[in-house]
């Protein structure tokens, strides 16, 4: 009996850790990144813990679909406002915002045009997007690239520098191969090799892509092919950051200098790799949702110079 | 007014009739002549097909998840479509086509043109 009630709460709390917060906030403290949960943030502001965290850096919002309706919720308009008013009450405002993909459900005109519309009223204005796998299934591919093209020349990734900190924005979902995982592709591979050459290694530098940039789950497709390509020149750095999104749950990793982080959607949950028929929506009752979304903390680092990243959602 | 209301309910019966022999009976003439692929659970069913030439095939989402239709040898792409939502292509000429949904790269299914 006891077990089986230990079992039963291991198992909600794992699936709790499946059910969103609002996004995510990163924070430079003693040369790492830290995520806070945005749901947290304004918390953390007032304590110590908070002010001992820095000055945000940024901000990172995933997979908004915008133009999803179903059961699983049915406003994810409501949900990605909520969301922009947790980052807009911040007491200190991130520089610039990232977003990793999915910002559409369906690739169409009128579904970016209203994530845009949403995304506007972000008082932060610095906005650097990648495409997720919804963001280009339209049949010509055009649709994000009219909107968002301009900083890559048309390529989908691109670099820039802040406040010392080096970074990388990567497509890996333009290439699939069928039957297989995301991929970055030689072109791109080796442009990054281009971009990162006689960088001091001291550099902090974050990467963001969509899809997660090593394999969660193969059978989902919960990863990238190539990514070892990419790690492989990556090692050389003292802080390396990978943030991407597509699994709509928080999972991390700690490879070495390399943290890499996926983060929550703003729209609905996915459930636990292999639970279930495959990557899709995860429905809950419509009252538990935003309960679900409310729940979550975040331990804050007690050691600044360790890479130590902790997301812990509790029911 | 109210004739017309019966004539459209009949159609959709009709249709709805139609829908039901291609999924029970692989052998009726119309699912022979206009085979539908399913799309269910992340998963193209049936994952191969026979057909002659010049059949369109369509494929139809069954998921609460959009998904798309795409042939490797690039000689179509699909928009992504939604729910219930489908998507056809006549394939003229002979020969083996592999065909996958880029959102779910493991989705994959053969269609063999005779």
């Amino acid at each position: 009996m006891s077990d089986n009630q230990s079992l039963l709460s291991r198992r909600n709390a794992l699936k709790c850790m499946a059910y969103g917060g609002a996004g995510t906030l990163f924070a430079l403290s003693g040369g790492v990144f830290t995520p806070i949960d945005l749901a947290m943030a304004r918390t953390y502001d007032e304590s110590k813990e908070g002010k001992a965290l820095g000055k945000p850096l940024f901000v990172q919002i995933s997979d908004t679909h915008i133009g999803f309706n179903k059961e699983a919720n049915p406003d994810v308009n409501g949900t990605l406002t909520q969301t922009i008013d947790i980052v807009n009450g911040m007491s200190e405002q991130p520089a610039l915002i990232i977003h990793t993909g999915d910002i559409t459900h369906l690739s169409k005109p009128a579904e970016f045009d209203l994530a845009q519309q949403l995304l506007s009223r972000l008082r932060t204005t610095e906005l650097h997007t990648v495409p997720g796998e919804h963001d280009t299934t339209d049949a010509t591919v055009t649709e994000y690239f009219n909107r968002f093209g301009k900083a890559s020349d048309n390529k989908g990734y691109y670099s820039f520098d802040h406040a010392g900190v080096h970074f990388l924005a990567l497509v890996n979902v333009l290439q699939f191969k069928p039957g297989g995982l995301g991929t970055l592709g030689q072109d791109q591979l080796a442009w990054v090799a281009a971009d990162l050459k006689g960088r001091s290694a001291s550099m902090p530098i974050v990467v963001f892509a969509h899809m997660p940039l090593w394999t969660i789950y193969e059978p989902w497709g919960w990863g990238t092919g190539d990514a070892d390509q990419l790690m492989s020149q990556l090692r050389r750095f003292g802080s390396v950051t990978v943030l991407n999104g597509h699994i709509h749950q928080i999972v991390q990793k700690v490879e070495g200098n390399i943290t890499l982080h996926t983060a929550r959607s703003t729209a609905y949950p996915q459930p636990l790799a292999g639970e279930g028929a495959g990557p899709g929506p995860l429905k809950v009752a419509a009252e538990l949702l935003p309960k679900m979304l409310g729940v979550t903390s975040v331990d804050v680092v007690k050691h600044p110079r360790s890479l130590m990243l902790n997301d812990t959602t509790l029911a | 007014m109210i004739l017309k209301h019966y004539r459209t309910s009949f159609a959709l019966i009709g249709l709805a009739a139609l829908g039901c022999a291609t999924t029970l009976g692989p052998t009726s003439a119309w699912a022979a002549e206009e085979p539908k692929v399913l799309i269910k659970d992340f998963m193209f069913a049936p994952m191969s097909l026979t057909v002659k030439a010049g059949t369109t095939v369509t494929w139809v989402n069954m998921d609460d998840e959009p998904h798309n239709v795409i042939s490797d040898a690039g000689l179509f792409r699909s928009g992504g479509f939604d729910t219930n939502d489908s998507f056809s292509y006549k394939f003229d000429k002979p020969g083996t086509y592999h065909v996958t949904c880029s959102i779910h790269p493991r989705m994959v299914a053969t269609i063999v043109v005779e």
